[in-house]
């Protein structure tokens, strides 16, 4: 019997899902074992030609990682949707916009002015040409791909049949996805996340919980904490209450707050307003002017709340005025 | 054609419901353009229910609670008006002008007031003019569309 087909893929990403997947050491090999690696561009020379000559549907697994924010994203993933019989948005990105999202915050013009004009490292060339998708040149025109307005989360431009969150996913977490998928066991319902639990990162963390009644929020460097109390408690913003477990807590163990790249838990559609209804209800404060104070204390909150989840949220990008 | 705000309500069961009612029994005249939607706390009120009314085309949304010390649940309100300010910067953050978020106490016997706010409400929506978000061009027949619009 053949071996199955496994593609993988990165839109706008950073590459860490690729060293997430490498991550899982030398089960890798397992991985090169069982399956037939027919497509991946970080590490192997397959062009986007020997896709389209696949048939439809040939490939049994495709790990898609990575948000869509240009033609060419979006391109091959209708390709790859086309090909693949199970496709998995895999880490946070391809899940939930992920934080190429957060350009969402502004729009295409002010991201490419800042980039190529306006940022302080940023070495003015050419009189500060923006990059066209057509340039016309003695030898003839070149193309590359149009940047979006909008970053948008994959299920939002094709079907997704399976999610595994993270930033990136953590390598126990995919093993365990792959294995059961050689295991030939049946798959569950279409649009389960895998790779992750069903409560909180709370439900993970180790340290030590008290009623909660914050005074005052501090950002991480402002404060020394303590190793074995809830973060959260000792007033640092952390997205636990609002995260979906599976990672191991890994953050908090390391006395940084978490960071919400799980994405929401189960039935919750708004990360950041989730954060916003847990918050809201520990903040020790009845009176307006110091419910405020305390309030002005919570940096950047659109930039916390929805790191990750900003394209894939009720609101999904800000308005331009 | 004029421009008629739609505007949201979440009320409490046991005060501003009940004033809305009051309103109602007592031939208050108000304006047409809340829709209610009667919670039992407005401390049940989740900031994704607000979130959630400005995605599908609301230009405005109206919390109303008990007076602060009046809870049926002792503490319920307490949690709103922690709530409503947050929320208030987040969607501003969002390009949603804030007065179109508001929190109002309104108590069982003061159908006068529920008349009040949602007056001054309106016609305040009214001169903002109608909420445009970029959700609203992708939802097609009450369903977001999976469109290619970018």
């Amino acid at each position: 019997m053949a071996k199955p087909k496994l593609a993988l893929y990165w839109a706008a990403s950073c590459g860490g899902c690729e060293i997430a997947v490498l991550d899982i050491q030398e089960k890798i090999l397992d991985v090169a074992a069982a399956f037939d690696i027919v497509f991946w561009p970080v590490a192997l020379d397959f062009k986007y030609d020997d896709v389209r000559k696949m048939a439809d549907k040939s490939v049994d697994l495709c790990l898609f990682n990575g948000s869509i924010r240009n033609s060419e994203n979006a391109e091959i993933a209708h390709l790859l949707r086309a090909k693949s019989k199970i496709l998995v948005a895999f880490g946070s990105c391809a899940l939930e916009g992920g934080i190429p999202g957060l350009s969402n915050l502004t729009t295409k013009e002010a991201t490419l002015r800042w980039v190529y004009k306006e940022s302080p490292s940023t070495v003015v060339q050419n009189g500060g040409v923006i990059p066209q998708t057509h340039t016309k040149m003695p030898e003839g025109e070149t193309e590359i791909p149009e940047l979006w307005d909008t970053v948008k989360a994959l299920d939002q431009v094709i079907d997704v049949d399976y999610y595994i969150p993270g930033c990136p996913p953590q390598p126990n977490q995919i093993w365990s996805v792959i294995e059961y998928v050689l295991s030939g066991k049946p798959l569950p319902p279409a649009g389960s996340v895998l790779g992750a639990g069903t409560k909180t990162c709370c439900e993970e963390c180790s340290r030590h919980r008290k009623e909660k009644k914050i005074k005052k929020f501090y950002r991480p460097f402002e404060i020394e904490t303590d190793p074995n109390e809830c973060l959260l408690d000792q007033g640092i913003v952390c997205m636990g209450p609002a995260t979906r477990d599976g990672c191991g807590a890994l953050c908090p163990k390391a006395n940084v707050p978490c960071r919400g790249c799980y994405g929401p838990p189960p039935n919750v559609t708004d990360q950041g307003a989730k954060m916003v209804s847990a918050l809201c209800s520990v903040i020790d404060a009845h009176e307006p002017e110091e419910i405020e104070k305390i309030l002005d204390q919570i940096a950047d909150p659109m930039g916390t709340f929805y790191r990750f989840s900003l394209a894939h949220s009720i609101l999904r990008r800000v308005e331009k005025s | 054609m004029s421009f008629e705000p739609k505007i949201i309500g979440f009320l409490c069961n046991w005060c501003s419901y009940t004033g809305a009612d009051l309103a109602g029994v007592s031939r208050i005249k108000s304006a047409p353009n809340v829709r209610i939607v009667r919670t039992m706390c407005s401390g049940r009120v989740d900031p994704a229910f607000i979130l959630k009314a400005f995605q599908l085309g609301a230009d405005g949304v109206v919390v109303m609670g008990c007076h602060l010390g009046d809870c049926h649940y002792q503490e319920g309100n307490y949690k709103t008006i922690r709530r409503i300010p947050f929320l208030k910067r987040l969607v501003k953050d969002f390009g949603i002008d804030p007065r179109r978020l508001r929190l109002e106490w309104v108590s069982a016997s003061e159908g006068d007031r529920f008349a009040e706010v949602v007056n001054e409400m309106t016609e305040e929506i009214r001169q903002l003019g109608p909420l445009k978000l970029y959700v609203h061009n992708e939802r097609k027949n009450g369903q977001p569309a999976k469109a290619e619009v970018h």
